[in-house]
């Protein structure tokens, strides 16, 4: 049985098959990362708007000019996953948002857990005390590597 | 613009004026432990139109060197690339080449 949750459909669109409880889920963690996004000094929140340059005067710049619209950008992405949660099926711009609100999503909480390259899902027993976020993660990256085969 | 000062005069300081003389920019993505590599692979293609061959090798400089140039160009060109690999959430920087 076909266990994927997104596909590209024969006519160019990406087809949802999601169950409701996970469509739940992705709203949730949308209005998450979207309450997050309003407080500037959340450390997790430093992936998403990494320095420009080493300089501290340019960066100063770079920063004025580009810190609200890409601000502005990852709530549109959010307003995209948000509105077409319930979808069957996407356009490939909507992909496109989801695409980053998915990614925004797991680069907060992959920084937050402080994951490397060597995470090990196994060693992450029902004991430890971050296991559901750890078991978000891994389903945000199981979606949307579905996500990029299908826009692919 | 560039031009050439007969002796004697003083060169005027304008916004950026430095600039002009400097040479490319160059654009480098870093390698991260959260972003997925076929997602990384989409951006580069998505970006600036790579193919998906061109794209891979890059990724695939990224992941094993741990940095790549993915574009260079004048410095508002690098700029703009920068904050459009911001915007996908990827690790940009950019400095002279």
């Amino acid at each position: 049985m076909d266990e994927r949750r997104i596909h590209r459909t024969q006519n160019g669109r990406i087809g949802l098959r999601l169950p409701p409880h996970e469509r739940a889920l992705l709203r949730e963690v949308a209005l998450s990362i979207r309450t997050r996004l309003a407080d500037e000094d959340d450390p997790a929140l430093r992936r998403l708007f990494p320095p420009a340059y080493d300089e501290p005067d340019r960066e100063r710049e770079y920063r004025d000019l580009t810190r609200n619209q890409l601000v502005s950008g990852r709530e549109q992405a959010l307003d995209v996953l948000e509105s077409t949660v319930d979808r069957d099926s996407l356009s490939p711009e909507e992909g496109d948002a989801w695409l980053r609100a998915l990614n925004d999503a797991r680069l907060v909480l992959g920084t937050a857990l402080d994951v490397d390259e060597e995470l090990d899902w196994d060693t992450i027993d029902s004991g430890n005390p971050r296991a559901p976020e750890y078991a978000m993660y891994a389903y945000l990256s199981w979606i949307q590597e579905q996500l990029v085969d299908a826009m692919d | 613009m560039s031009t050439t000062l007969a002796p004697g005069e003083v060169e005027v300081e304008s916004p950026r004026s430095d600039e002009e003389h400097e040479g490319p920019w160059i654009v480098i993505v870093w390698n991260d432990p959260i972003n997925l590599m076929s997602y990384v692979t989409l951006v580069f293609q998505k970006l600036f139109g790579y193919s998906l061959e061109h794209a891979t090798r890059l990724m695939l400089q990224v992941h094993n060197e741990g940095k790549a140039v993915v574009s260079t160009g004048n410095r508002e060109k690098a700029e703009l690339d920068v904050a459009r690999l911001h915007g996908y959430g990827l690790w940009a920087t950019m400095q002279q080449d």
